[in-house]
Parts: structure tokens; C-alpha cells; sequence
């Protein structure tokens, strides 16, 4: 059944968007899927290409061993099955960045079969979206149009460099939900280390199948926006794309199933292939490949080095720190993030050093444009700092002021603390003369407090804290001041 | 001497090499004066003397100092010119590589170098192995050096092989590499009186050669006698890691395989194979050398090989498919031809028209038919099911026989001419060998005698995969039996 709150309206009613993802995700590895050249982003032109990547007369793939096992890790990852036999097909076309004129691809037999993957909405509410296949395929070279007024340029460094294309079913319904699976995979795929899920350089790329229907009929047919790539355009694309195809229809047209480009410029889909290009793969099993025959033993161990995952940590993270699972959510979705935190509460509060990585931390490093793994305060420097809290040392809002500080300088908060003089007033005199100090000069104010405005308390702690240059231990503020007050 | 040092088989050079009877330098020297001669039959498309001195001198100088020698220290040969040879130009007869001299050396001729052989050049070929007469190539035919009794026209040496097969007839090599896709190493042997083996798929590295059909291509040696092939496999053959298809099996020293022992060997005769309106010689032939083995202590039995007839067209299907995706890659935008045009699409077009000949074209047109959608099951994916019929075939009658013998083509050596207008006819001189390539099963030629127009003709054994030490074995046998001393004339 359509989720009501999923429907978007059009004039002749309601309407469900169908979508599907096909993700194309750079394998992390030292050299390309079928030859030897390296894949270091960003060489020269043409610097990183073999013999074999430029389909020289007489050169022969041969399969990469580590993009294999990267490509299982994956699959193993999305918990799908790994076939123990699949092929290489060949996909043939005509493109000046394409050398041997086809693609080494799998088609019919990927290595990796249905999977699934959990997505985290908004709201709380968990949704499964299921994983058709995941397969290894060359990519092709760039075509370098702006480099010449009439001729095109060709980069082949990253022709045959492997990805992963991973294929889901059309499980997701709305433009958030096809968001929160990219984030969710990229987080699977970053922390199994098979792709590095970078979309602004391409090392991840999207492919969205958008589709629409009134609520209970048939699928309708789909439109493939080819190479989205950032998690934004993905949805900007698909809000476009859905309303597209729902005006033709309202307005008695038919969807035509094609492929489109979305420009972010204009903000809008258009079509990309003329008739004329209409393309026949003509798939077959590429002979220069014996089919891929993987040793279950060799699967299981791969599986034996599977890193925790993203479901599982935040699982962990609820049930052994007792945080909440929104909160768990945010520390698990990234690696480094969660191993940060981990650190940081081993042998505190787990809450409160939730508190400070989320908050404090975030916040700043946000600000900073930043990412946890080059922050300038280390999960150590953070303990260091709430150990600071947990024995009084000094306030939880002295302690705000002190990780400015130590953000801003690098500086261990105990050396702040003290050169600052920032150490909390646990003496009862001091904090007694304070209050006899500020109580004299507010002796209207006592008065009304005593005549039953207990809300006048706050005035006094706040006065009292001014004072004391906001180092009074506040539980002890509190206890000295509600007594004297009361006379 | 010197003027006869061409006509020694390899065996016997190589004795003369080391008895010191004469050098590697004479040696070469004698086969680039018989290929100046013998320039008219066209069998080499570039000849490399520099190259063939040079290593020949190496070759000396080892010898000289007691160096540790390959086993073809100095012997003279002839290069398909589908193998990749660092620095010289390599063009698979195609006018579309031409000018291309590849920066990387072919697994099986850097083999060959490691051993100590000699290269003279370059030789001829069907455009991009696909003919069986050599008339494909851009370069030209070749001619065969026999001619026909009392005629004098031009015979073509079979193909696509055609050169390597010339150059070994005309005593321009000692031995020559060549490859075989569905014959094109057996049927020239058989047209030339030379002896010509397609090893088992996987016996030798496809790597840095010319690919025609992925999953057919296979390199071979011919020469002049079944020891001289025997001699020379030993160096081609062996696993290599950058061909995933190269098997990983030791390679045996296939002149042990050469005993002329062939008592109580179960040789198959397959009835399939004896077609409607074959030529009474060629089965006379057949007979005869069932006879010979017979006569030296084999046995003959009938064997079935019901799906036969279905090989060629299964051939015809799987090989231009392949070969539609493996030429792709001939596009003007790399390395050999390019002809401009005033879009992407109008430089693939004019540079493909201008630099592939007709049959390529022809070929690449089917391929990419039996491909497309809606026709792939109907053509490629039933060919590969009857390859898996055909395979069966042959296990179920290596059952009961070691060796299957046939004749290696239809008819000998035809004119320049003859049979050379209808495609299907040309396709026809496949008909025996076809099957051993879609299989992967190693196939060998010998000479079994003249017709009576005096030309030569073959007999075939096809063997069980990687057994090719029986088909030496047998293959010497029928050479014994069968004395072929006959040479053509003048050379």
C-alpha cells in the first residue's frame, strides 16, 4: 500500500513516485580492474595507462585479485549473496574514450546477488530497500570537449579502473529516501574501505530511475537520469523528473523510456540520446576471461575481516552507552566518527561525551568546514577536558569556553584551565562572601524573595556566578545561597 | 654447402650449428638470399636482415663462448605477421595497422628469442586471419611454390597462414609461427607439404598476437618435418600469466613423444567425416594412411562424430562474432590508420571502409549480426550450444580411440581464382579442420603425398586436449610411412 504521506498531488489527483538507484562506485584499489596501471586520482593526462587499457592489438585482460575481493567485501557488506561463479561480458560501443570499443562488464552473472539495505528516515521508522545485484565492470576515459575549438581530448587514466555498479530494486518512494540510501551506502561502502564514496570527484556516481503511478496501479514507465552526481542533484533531479512525467500525463501524453541528463544550472532534466545512437550492447561472454570461480573458503575469510558496520555499531552503541537511537545514528554514520566517540567515552559518561562530540565538536568543526579526522582536538585532548567536568575541576560552562579555546589553539584543556585561572570555586568562604556581597547590594530583591517570589533564585545564582567570574561550583552556589536566602 | 643450408630441417641445422659444420650468420645468410630470390611468391611483407644478422651474430658468439643455448640457437625463421614485434611493423595483412610497429614483443616470439632463433621477417597473411588463401590479405596473395603438373598458374599456399607456409615450402625458413582459428596453420601445411600443428587451446600464449576469435586463435609452428614442429612447440608452448586462457600445465619435451611406436594406439577413422562427392584421391589418402598406421601395429576403428556437420556454420557463427568485438578496437583513434571526418561517427566510418578489406568487413557485418538483440539466441547462443554437442562428440570417441584421423582439407591447393568468388565455397576448406578449434582439441598436418596433378596433400590427427606428445608420436609414424621427399620444383 502507498504511505499516504508519500503522495504527491497532481490535478487529477494523487501520485506515487517510483525509484530505483544505480550506483556506480569506484573500487579502492593500488592498480585498475584488468591491468597493472595505477589509479591515483588526479596524474597527468595519459600518465596511468597500460598497453592493456588502450586496447593494443594483442593485449589481454587479466583479472585484479584485490578488486575482487573488494567486491565480495561489498556484497558481504549489503549482506547480499556472493555467487561463487559469475562472467565477464563484454558490452560493445562505439566512443572515442571507450579503446577496445567494448566495456569488460558482467551482465547476466554478477558476483554478487540480492541484498538489502536499511534505511534510517526522519522519523524514527526503519525501511528495508532491497539490493537486485552488484557487478564489476571497466569504467571507460574522459572525453576532454573544451580543450581545442574542434577537436576532443582523451584522458585514459581511468579507463579500466573497476567499479562496482549496485543496483537497487525501485523500493524507494520519495526524493528523502533516495538521499538517505546514498548516505547509507556510501557510509557501507566507506566503512568496508571498498570506495571512498567521493562524488564530487566521481569515485561514486548515480543513476536514478524515476518512474510515477496513481497509488495501486501498475508501474509506470521509466525515465533513467544518467550520472547525478552529488546527493543534493539526486534530489533536486528527482523532484523535477516526477513532476515531468506527471504533467505529460495529466495532459494525455505518454512517458517515453529514455535516458536524461539533469543540469543542475537549469535545474531540469532533458533527454540525452537521439534515436540515431539507440544502442544494441550486443553483450557476450568476453573469451579472453575464464568465468570467475571463487573459493568458498576464500569468501568466508573476507568475512572474517569484516569491519563492524553502520546497523550494527548504532545497535551497540544504544545498548551498551545507553544513548538514543537518533543519537547513535548521528555517531555511527560515519567510521571515523564512531571510533572517535568510542575513545572519547571509554571510561567516562557515554552520555555525556555523546553531548560533546554531537554538539561542541560538531558544531565547530561544521563551522570550520572540517571533518572529524582533521580536528584540532583529539578524542584524548575531549576526554582530557570532560575529565575536567566529571571532578569538578571546572563547570560544564567554563568547560564550553575551555574547548573553544582548545579548538581555536590545540592547547590541552588542563593547561587552559590553569593558566587561565579557571579552576571552579569549591570554597565555601569565598562563595559565601560573594553572596553576602551581592545579597547587600540587591536587599530590595531579598526582600521579594523572601516574600514568595522564588523565582527571583535564578537572578541570584546568575549574579553570584558574574561575580565569581563564572567559577563558583554551581551545586554549591545553589546549596549556600537557597540557605542564606531563607535568612 | 652454403647453397643448401636452407634446405636443412631444423634437427639438422641445428646438429651442423653444433658440430660447427657452419655458423648461425651462414645460416641466416643463405635463407635472406633464398628470400630475395624467391621475392615473386610474396610471402613476406617486411624482411629484416639487420635483425636476422644481428641475432645471428649473438647466436655465434654464444656458440663461440659455450654459452648456455637455447634450443633453437640459430635457427633461421619467419614471423606471421599477427605476432607483435617490439619495433617492427606488425599489420595482420590489414591495411588498417599499417605503418604500426607495436612497443611490446608477442609471449610466443619473445619465447622463440629466449631460445636463440633468428628472426628474417614478417610474413604475409590472410587480413586479420581470416581467409584460407591468402588473397584477403591487403598486401597482396601469396603464391604456393608448387605449381600444378604441365601449368603453370599461380596455386595459392592456403591461409590464412599463407605466408609462413610459403616461406617454409620455398626453403625461405627453417620454420615459421603461424596461428589457427578454424585451420589456418593445418590446411596451408596441407597445400604445401609442410608440416603445420594448432596446439590445444591454451597451450600456448594468445598474449601480443593479433586477436581474430578470442576463444579459437591459437599459435602453432610449421615447418618441415614433425620433429622440426616438435622442436620448435617445445619453445612456443607454456603458461603465461598475462593470458588468462594460458593453462598452467608443464610443457613436455614433445621430441621424446617421436618414437615411431605406434603398436597397439586406437586410431579413430570418424564416418562423418567422409562427405558426399569428396574427391576419390583425397580418399584414397585416407585409406592410405589408415594402412600405414595399421600396418605399423595401430588400431583402426569407426568413430561417430554425429554433430559434424553442424561445425561450420557453428564456426561461422562464433568466430565473426568474436572477431566483430575484437576489431573494434581499429577505430583511428590510437595507433594505425585514421581517416578524418567532420564528426566522431564519419572518422570511424571512413577510417573502417578504408581500412578493413572486403571479408573482414563481411565477417564483422555477421558478427555483429548473430549479436544484436532479438538474433542472439537464434545465432550465438545455439552455436555455443552446439560447440557443446560437438565437444561431447569427441569425448565420447576418446573413449575408445588415442587418435582421430582424417584428411586435413577437401581438395589440394587451388588457383588464384578458382573457388575464390563464392565465400561459402572458400569457407568449405574448413571442413576437417573446424572442429578441432571450436573443441580447443591440438590438430596436426603431415604431408601424405601428391595427386595426380603433383601437388600435395595432408593428412590430419586430431588428439585429447594437451596430448599433443600422441599426435607427434602418430604424425611421425605417417611421415615415415609416407616418405614425402618430394619438393617443389625449383625450390
Amino acid at each position: 500500500m502507498a504511505d499516504e504521506k508519500n503522495l504527491i498531488e497532481g490535478r487529477t489527483g494523487k501520485w506515487e513516485i517510483i525509484l530505483g538507484l544505480e550506483v556506480h562506485a569506484q573500487v579502492i584499489s593500488e592498480s585498475k580492474l584488468f591491468s597493472g596501471a595505477s589509479t591515483t586520482f588526479g596524474a597527468e593526462p595519459n600518465s596511468q595507462v597500460s598497453l592493456v587499457d588502450a586496447a593494443f592489438p594483442g593485449m589481454l585482460p587479466v583479472i585484479n585479485k584485490r578488486c575482487v575481493e573488494q567486491a565480495v567485501r561489498t556484497g558481504l557488506g549489503l549482506k547480499a549473496e556472493i555467487n561463487l561463479k559469475s562472467v565477464f561480458d563484454r558490452k560493445n560501443y562505439f566512443y572515442a574514450d571507450l579503446p577496445a570499443g567494448y566495456q569488460i562488464s558482467q551482465y547476466t552473472q554478477p558476483i554478487v546477488g540480492k541484498g538489502v539495505i536499511t534505511l534510517d528516515l526522519p522519523d524514527g521508522v526503519k525501511r528495508h530497500v532491497g539490493i537486485t545485484r552488484l557487478h564489476l565492470e571497466q569504467d571507460a576515459g574522459k572525453s576532454l570537449h573544451d580543450q581545442h575549438p574542434t577537436k576532443s581530448y582523451i584522458d585514459l587514466n581511468r579507463s579500466g579502473i573497476a567499479l562496482m555498479e549496485i543496483v537497487s530494486e525501485p523500493d524507494m518512494r520519495t526524493s528523502e529516501e533516495a538521499a538517505a540510501y546514498l548516505k547509507k551506502l556510501r557510509s557501507i561502502l566507506r566503512y568496508l574501505g571498498t570506495c571512498d564514496g567521493n562524488m564530487e570527484e566521481g569515485s561514486m556516481r548515480c543513476d536514478v530511475n524515476v518512474s510515477v503511478r496513481k497509488p495501486g496501479d501498475p508501474l509506470g514507465t521509466r525515465c533513467e537520469i544518467k550520472n547525478v552526481n552529488s546527493i543534493r542533484y539526486v534530489q533536486q533531479a528527482i523532484e523535477y523528473e516526477a513532476r515531468r512525467q506527471i504533467e505529460i500525463i495529466e495532459d494525455g501524453g505518454t512517458i517515453k523510456q529514455e535516458t536524461r541528463l539533469y543540469d543542475p544550472g537549469k535545474g531540469e532534466t532533458r533527454s540525452m540520446r537521439s534515436k540515431e545512437h539507440a544502442h544494441d550492447y550486443r553483450y557476450f561472454p568476453d573469451p579472453d576471461l575464464l568465468p570467475l570461480v571463487l573459493d568458498p573458503d576464500w569468501v568466508n575469510e573476507i568475512k572474517a575481516t569484516l569491519p563492524e558496520l553502520p546497523d550494527e555499531k548504532r545497535a551497540r552503541f544504544s545498548r551498551d552507552y545507553g544513548l538514543s537511537d537518533y543519537d547513535a545514528g548521528v555517531l555511527v554514520s560515519e567510521k571515523e566518527v564512531g571510533a572517535f566517540y568510542e575513545s572519547v567515552a571509554k571510561g567516562r559518561d557515554p552520555k555525556l561525551a555523546a553531548n560533546w562530540v554531537m554538539g561542541d565538536l560538531a558544531g565547530l568543526l561544521n563551522k570550520a568546514g572540517k571533518g572529524i579526522t582533521d580536528s584540532a582536538v583529539s578524542a584524548d585532548a575531549l576526554g582530557g577536558l570532560i575529565d575536567l567536568i566529571a571532578d569538578n575541576t571546572i563547570s560544564g560552562r567554563i568547560a564550553k569556553d575551555v574547548f573553544a579555546e582548545m579548538f581555536e589553539t590545540g592547547k590541552p584543556a588542563k593547561d587552559i584551565v590553569e593558566t587561565k585561572g579557571l579552576r571552579q570555586v569549591t570554597d565555601t568562604g569565598a562563595i559565601d562572601a560573594a553572596i553576602d556581597d551581592i545579597m547587600a547590594k540587591n536587599a530590595d530583591k531579598v526582600a521579594e524573595y523572601r516574600g514568595g517570589k522564588d523565582k527571583l533564585l535564578g537572578f541570584f545564582v546568575g549574579q553570584v556566578m558574574k561575580a565569581t567570574g563564572g567559577k563558583a561550583n554551581p551545586a554549591l552556589l545553589n546549596e549556600r545561597l537557597k540557605a542564606k536566602l531563607a535568612g | 654447402m652454403s647453397a643448401e643450408l636452407n634446405s636443412l630441417t631444423i634437427a639438422g641445422a641445428l646438429d651442423g650449428l653444433a658440430k660447427k659444420a657452419f655458423s648461425a650468420t651462414e645460416l641466416a645468410h643463405a635463407h635472406l638470399k633464398a628470400m630475395e630470390k624467391h621475392r615473386d611468391l610474396n610471402a613476406f611483407v617486411v624482411e629484416t636482415p639487420e635483425k636476422a644478422l644481428s641475432m645471428a651474430a649473438a647466436s655465434d658468439a654464444r656458440r663461440a663462448k659455450g654459452e648456455a643455448l637455447g634450443a633453437l640457437d640459430g635457427i633461421a625463421l619467419a614471423i606471421k605477421d599477427l605476432f607483435c614485434t617490439d619495433g617492427v611493423q606488425t599489420t595482420a595483412g590489414s591495411h588498417i595497422l599499417e605503418g604500426f610497429k607495436p612497443p611490446y614483443e608477442s609471449t610466443v616470439t619473445a619465447n622463440l628469442w629466449k631460445a636463440g632463433a633468428v628472426m628474417l621477417g614478417k610474413v604475409n597473411m590472410d587480413e586479420f586471419a581470416m581467409g584460407s588463401s591468402n588473397l584477403t590479405s591487403h598486401f597482396g596473395g601469396v603464391g604456393n611454390p608448387w605449381q600444378r603438373k604441365g601449368d603453370n598458374r599461380r596455386l595459392v599456399p592456403g591461409g590464412s597462414s599463407g605466408g609462413s607456409a610459403a616461406s617454409v615450402a620455398a626453403r625461405m625458413a627453417l620454420g615459421a609461427t603461424a596461428t589457427d582459428t578454424g585451420g589456418s596453420i593445418r590446411q596451408p601445411a596441407a597445400f604445401t607439404g609442410t608440416v603445420g600443428v594448432k596446439p590445444t587451446y591454451g597451450r600456448c600464449s594468445r598474449w601480443g598476437i593479433v586477436a581474430f576469435a578470442s576463444s579459437l586463435d591459437q599459435a602453432g609452428p610449421m615447418a618441415r618435418s614433425v620433429k622440426d614442429c616438435a622442436i620448435m612447440l617445445g619453445v612456443m608452448a607454456g603458461h603465461d600469466p598475462k593470458d588468462s586462457t594460458s593453462v598452467d600445465l608443464p610443457v613436455p619435451d614433445y621430441t621424446k613423444a617421436l618414437t615411431g611406436d605406434v603398436r597397439g594406439l586406437r586410431v579413430g577413422i570418424p564416418k562423418e567425416y567422409r562427405l558426399d562427392g569428396m574427391s576419390p584421391e583425397i580418399e584414397n589418402l585416407w585409406a592410405q594412411g589408415a594402412e600405414w598406421l595399421k600396418k605399423a601395429g595401430a588400431e583402426i576403428k569407426d568413430v561417430s562424430l554425429p554433430h559434424t556437420k553442424y561445425a561450420l556454420p557453428t564456426y561461422y557463427i562464433i568466430a565473426p562474432a568474436e572477431a566483430s568485438s575484437n576489431l573494434a578496437r581499429y577505430d583511428g583513434v590510437r595507433f594505425g590508420l585514421r581517416m578524418p571526418g567532420e564528426s566522431l561517427d564519419e572518422m570511424y566510418e571512413k577510417t573502417r571502409a578504408e581500412g578493413f578489406g572486403k571479408e573482414v568487413r563481411r565477417r564483422i557485418m555477421i558478427g555483429t549480426y548473430v549479436l544484436s538483440a532479438g538474433y542472439y539466441d537464434a545465432y550465438y547462443l545455439k552455436a555455443q550450444r552446439l560447440r557443446t554437442l560437438i565437444a561431447r562428440d569427441f569425448d565420447r570417441a576418446f573413449k575408445d580411440v588415442d587418435v582421430i584421423l582424417t584428411p586435413s582439407t577437401p581438395s589440394a591447393a587451388f588457383a588464384e581464382g578458382e573457388n575464390t568468388d563464392d565465400p561459402i565455397q572458400m569457407y568449405l576448406n574448413d571442413v576437417f579442420t573446424v572442429t578441432a578449434n571450436l573443441v580447443g582439441l591440438p590438430g596436426i598436418s603431415v604431408p601424405g603425398g601428391l595427386d595426380s596433378q603433383g601437388l600435395p596433400l595432408g593428412l590430419q590427427l586430431i588428439g585429447r586436449a594437451f596430448d599433443e606428445e600422441t599426435l607427434f608420436r602418430v604424425g611421425g609414424a605417417i611421415e615415415s610411412s609416407a616418405n614425402f621427399t618430394a619438393r617443389p620444383a625449383g625450390y
